[in-house]
């Protein structure tokens, strides 16, 4: 295989703890920290590996966002991908429309594999894997904890709900990775340096043709239901009988 | 107009997924609906005969091929969307199976898809969470094509039995791939209750130290007949498989009662326990989130509370 494609989303990093802004309108995004995608820092890892063993030549990574997005792709580049493209367009498009902007990518620059995250923890939406691979009429492994390259194929375990599934599929493909595939390298310094000399290559929506939509409206949001907090018990002969109160035992 | 819902539903190749019968209780929600399921399967019969009974379903349909010994979406997808044109939503569990299959078939209609519909608002309107459900959204698909949806299926109970609804053979002749192949499924099923249908569920974390440390979960879980479910940072660990995760990532489980132990309560964790009916908190950290969010909170070594917690259960 010649060459890898990963989707870098930047998001709100998990660790910050996101509120709801108080007219409704959206989440509280000023002066928050963002982070690549946790996903998305797991398949570039992977990517990396895969080429490191010699089973790929180039990694590329990809962003569609706002030009804040470059930050991400530039750390993506000192982890050690080889270029990057940034497909600038506005708030937070949906998730068919960047399947479409990656199809046109993988077509233009010949991609084998993609290797994207399994859900953007923003919107949580886990669709834009599948979604690439439905209109690129690819095979799609999901969810993946493991990954083996073997020639023309690639076989993956995949974590679903009864246990482990592995599955063999012909590439070109789409895969999309859990936590557990990899633990991502740390960038050194020295790296973050040469990271500045990759290319970054901008494309503009409008240039690469596509019209987004139609699209799922977000009407309002709402903070989640709160659950109040209940009694503290002061040993196991409590929690019996406090258990017992409820009904429970 | 009235709504047509199609569901999708989920099997093993001989028995239904009772998150089908959950996914039909959230269609039914839209007023007025008209619900289908389909079978997809090599052999439909038995699991079609256990789809007709759940309540609000007009029909089933069968799709019976080869190709559909193994629930591949690539596989199933195609075959899905021919079916659809019949219908004004498609509607899946939001399983790994769904989760894996439905934003393919959306794709293929031209459409986004709403994933985790947690609340029906409309027959286009919906409510769902994001951000680990630290926010709730209330979206809205186009009312011109057809509504592809997944259902969190903690916010749904089963929808009740004693129907017969018609069984109609429904084969399509699309063309699937054949560059996908399952070639293993390793699961480890056990005689507890399943994590996701469990009332009861004692799950452990990365407190417990080890595989062998693990054990005092499943007694005290056997000694109250729960599932078992575990925190990230165990099955990262190695003490328990991945399917016992619960989480963001897990799977969100909605059991009567929920005790946490040696479990901090991050986000990510919290977010797979917020519809449980009780939750028990032990942890030796009295400063710990899971407190924020426990009906019941124990500040103790786990190692102590728990062996004395089973032994007074009898
Ligand atoms: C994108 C993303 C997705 C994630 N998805 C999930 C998910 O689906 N599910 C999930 O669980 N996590 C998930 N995580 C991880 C999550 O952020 C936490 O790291 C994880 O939940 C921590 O697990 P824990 O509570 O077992 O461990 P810790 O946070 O280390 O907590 C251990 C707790 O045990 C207590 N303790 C220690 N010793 C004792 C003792 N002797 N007796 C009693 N108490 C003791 C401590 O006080 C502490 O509170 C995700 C993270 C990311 C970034
Ligand atoms: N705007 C984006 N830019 C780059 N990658 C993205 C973008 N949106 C989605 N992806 C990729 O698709 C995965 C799944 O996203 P989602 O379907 O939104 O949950 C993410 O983990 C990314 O790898």
């Amino acid at each position: 295989m010649e060459k890898i494609l990963v989707g870098l989303k930047r998001v709100v990093d998990y660790n910050v703890r996101v509120r709801v802004k108080s007219d409704g309108t959206g989440v509280e995004t000023d002066g928050v920290k963002m982070s690549i995608n946790p996903f998305d820092e797991i398949a570039l890892e992977e990517a990396l590996r895969i080429k490191d063993r010699g089973d790929a030549s180039e990694v590329i990574v990809i962003s569609v966002g706002s030009t804040d997005a470059q930050q991400q792709l530039r750390t993506g580049l000192a982890m050690g991908a080889d270029r990057a493209i940034l497909v600038e367009a506005g708030g937070g498009l949906d998730p068919l429309s960047v399947a479409r902007i990656f199809k046109a990518i993988v077509d233009r620059d010949a991609i084998d594999l993609v290797l994207l995250g399994k859900q953007a923890i923003d919107n949580d939406n886990s669709q834009t894997g599948q979604m690439l691979a439905a209109i690129w009429g690819r095979p799609q492994a999901t969810f993946a904890s493991h990954l083996a390259v073997n020639g023309g194929t690639v076989t993956v375990t995949r974590e679903v709900d009864a246990g482990l599934e592995i599955v063999e599929v012909d590439l070109p493909a789409v895969i999309t990775v859990d936590l557990r595939l990899n633990e991502p390298r740390y960038v050194k310094l020295p790296d973050i340096m040469k990271a500045k000399k990759k290319p970054l290559e901008q494309i503009s929506l409008a240039a690469m043709g596509i019209e987004p939509g139609p699209a799922i409206k977000v009407l309002d949001f709402e903070p989640p239901a709160e659950r109040a907090r209940g009694v503290m018990v002061k040993d196991v002969t409590g929690l019996v009988a406090a258990l017992k109160d409820k009904g429970l035992l | 107009m009235i709504s047509k819902i199609l569901v999708v539903a989920e099997h093993d190749g001989k028995v239904l997924n009772s998150g089908t019968a959950k996914t039909v209780s959230c269609a039914a929600c839209i007023n007025g609906a008209e619900i289908d399921i389909v079978v997809l399967a090599s052999v439909a019969g038995p699991i079609a005969a256990e789809a007709a009974q759940i309540e609000f379903v007009s029909r089933v349909l069968t799709v019976e091929r080869a190709e559909n010994e193994h629930a591949i979406a690539a596989v199933l997808a195609p075959q899905i969307v021919v079916l659809a044109s019949d219908y004004t939503h498609v509607f899946g569990p939001s399983t790994t199976f769904g989760k894996d299959l439905m934003p393919r078939v959306a794709a293929l209609m031209g459409v986004n898809q709403v994933s985790d519909i947690m609340s029906v608002e409309g027959s286009h309107t919906f409510k769902r969470p994001i951000y680990a459900g630290s926010a709730v959204a209330k979206v809205e698909a186009p009312a011109d094509s057809v509504v592809v949806a997944t259902a969190r299926l903690a916010s749904y109970s089963v929808a009740g039995g004693g129907n017969s609804a018609e069984i109609v053979s429904a084969n399509t002749t699309v063309d699937v791939p054949s560059h996908t192949r399952v070639t293993e499924l390793k699961s480890g099923a056990t005689d507890r209750p399943d994590l996701q249908t469990a009332t009861r569920v004692v799950a452990g974390g990365r407190a417990l130290g080890s595989e062998e440390n693990f054990q005092m979960i499943y007694r005290l879980a056997d000694k109250l007949g729960a599932g078992v479910g575990a925190s990230r940072a165990a099955v990262d660990a190695g003490y328990v498989p991945n399917e016992l995760q619960v989480g963001q990532t897990g799977k969100i489980i909605a059991p009567d009662l929920y005790i946490a132990i040696g479990i901090s309560g991050a986000i990510q964790h919290l977010t797979g326990i917020k519809d449980a009916g009780t939750i028990v908190a032990i942890n030796k950290d009295e400063e710990s989130p899971i407190f924020e969010v426990a009906d019941i909170g124990l500040v103790a070594d786990l190692f102590s509370a728990v062996p004395e917690l089973t032994k007074a259960l009898g």
